[in-house]
């Protein structure tokens, strides 16, 4: 049960003195996090949305990442998966975790074949 | 917080009693249902995704569809009330530990505030959810569809603004009456009735020369091309008829299984917000009803605050699916 709780986040490079304010600290990260996603999602900077990764352009990647990171603290310090056995932690993370990369490999690819069937095969659209 | 019963055979591993995990009964459950909730919304995120693979090319700009905010009427804010509603949601995760932590400490009166303010955060975002979907229904400029369910938009040549079917449409002499299921074969009701005729829209188009339309294919800017005023010309005779705003079937800003996805996402994850508001609700009157000071601990208010983070915890693929990437 959750009545010692680990206090430190950022492996440990930050200590707060409760777990109160380890939550308000949680809080403050995750809306900088947020702040950083909404500004750069108006301002657009060409050198990311002009550069590709794996396909994808930088930004996108950027944004994915940031949702990771958002999804950790929460499900860490919110959901208190921090305070919890290692073997619950792993159980609750990794099963979906691997089922639906499982799923987005499958169905993205999918679509990508599709996609290109649209544009390169018999069929053609009139936009 | 010992929900189990001492049966005497606590020393044989197989004997029952023993909790591997270290949580208890009630808080495994949760955590199972949460893990399948999780992947019923990663599979309609992934469907979402497929979608959008599948007509990569032109699909519609999230900062161009969603671009209100509540009172500032004609200010282009893209994005700013979607960024205030996740901020809202978080901020309710955050007075819903507050409470959990209470309860830890066996503090009635705090769990009772801290939950108080973790619903009225709930109902905040639930209120800004059906605001944001009757924008969305509503529509901004309106657009005609082609025979082929493509959308045109209309953009203003020197601006390079998006311009609305009240501004160039002509007043025809006809009449146009909404088809209503009755009075011909029952599946072609027609949902509502637009403020402009396709005539009008077209006869409009041709007499204001500074008018383009734009298709729906982005171009490597990544903005939807813009054909010229021939091609334009050449492209509204293509038009079926006009559509003003989104719904299952017609989306002006684009490509309707966008729509498709917004509505049926949102929607689910609007349904679990409301459902989540009205169990903290429960647990709230339980709370002041001293149920859990009974008990001896506030267990509960943790298993509903896992739902509810799980909540905020799909909100923030959402944000990012939906309106960043």
């Amino acid at each position: 049960m959750a009545h010692e709780h680990k206090l430190e986040i950022f492996r440990g490079l930050l200590k707060f003195k409760s777990n109160t304010q380890k939550i308000w600290g949680v809080l403050i990260f995750l809306s900088i996090v947020t702040t950083v996603e909404v500004a750069l999602g108006i301002v657009k900077p060409r050198a990311l949305t002009h550069s590709y990764f794996l396909g994808m352009k930088l930004l996108n990647w950027i944004f994915i990442i940031l949702t990771l990171v958002k999804a950790y603290y929460i499900a860490w310090d919110f959901m208190h998966l921090r305070d919890e056995k290692t073997s619950l932690r792993r159980v609750i993370v990794w099963t979906p975790v691997f089922l639906i990369c499982y799923l987005i490999f499958i169905l993205l690819f999918e679509a990508d074949y599709i996609y290109n069937v649209y544009k390169d095969g018999f069929i053609t659209w009139n936009f | 917080m010992d929900a189990t019963v001492s049966t005497g055979t606590e020393d044989s591993v197989w004997g029952g009693g023993n909790r591997p995990l270290g949580a208890s009964y009630g808080k495994m459950m949760m955590w199972f249902f949460i893990m399948s909730d999780a992947l019923t919304f990663s599979g309609f995120l992934v469907a979402y995704g497929f979608s959008r693979f599948k007509f990569i090319e032109l699909w519609p700009i999230a900062d161009e569809v969603f671009t209100h905010f509540p009172f500032l009427h004609g200010v282009e804010a893209p994005m700013y009330y979607v960024a205030f509603m996740t901020f809202i949601l978080i901020m309710s995760s955050v007075t819903m530990v507050l409470a959990v932590d209470a309860g830890h400490k066996m503090k009635q009166k705090s769990v009772i505030l801290y939950m108080f303010l973790t619903i009225i955060g709930g109902a905040i975002f639930v209120g800004s959810q059906a605001w944001e979907w009757a924008t969305f229904i509503k529509g901004d400029y309106g657009a005609v569809e082609t025979n082929s369910g493509r959308i045109l938009q209309f953009v203003n040549a020197e601006t390079g603004k998006r311009i609305a079917l009240a501004d160039f449409a002509e007043t025809l002499p006809e009449e146009r009456v909404k088809h209503q299921s009755n009075e011909g074969i029952w599946f072609q009701g027609e949902g509502y009735k637009t403020s402009y005729s396709l005539n009008e829209v077209v006869a409009g188009f041709k007499a204001t020369p500074n008018i383009l339309v734009r298709g729906e294919k982005l171009n490597e800017e990544g903005e939807k091309t813009l054909f010229d005023r021939k091609e334009s010309l050449a492209k509204i005779l293509e038009a079926k008829q006009v559509v003003e705003g989104a719904n299952l079937v017609h989306n002006e800003y684009g490509h309707r299984l966008f729509a498709d996805f917004f509505f049926f996402i949102t929607g689910f994850h609007g349904f679990h917000v409301f459902s989540g508001v009205v169990i903290n609700v429960i647990i709230f009157f339980n709370v002041i009803l001293g149920t859990y000071e009974r008990r001896g601990h506030y267990e509960m208010v943790e298993k509903v605050g896992l739902y509810w983070h799980f909540v905020d915890l799909v909100w923030v693929f959402v944000f990012t699916f939906f309106y960043l990437v």
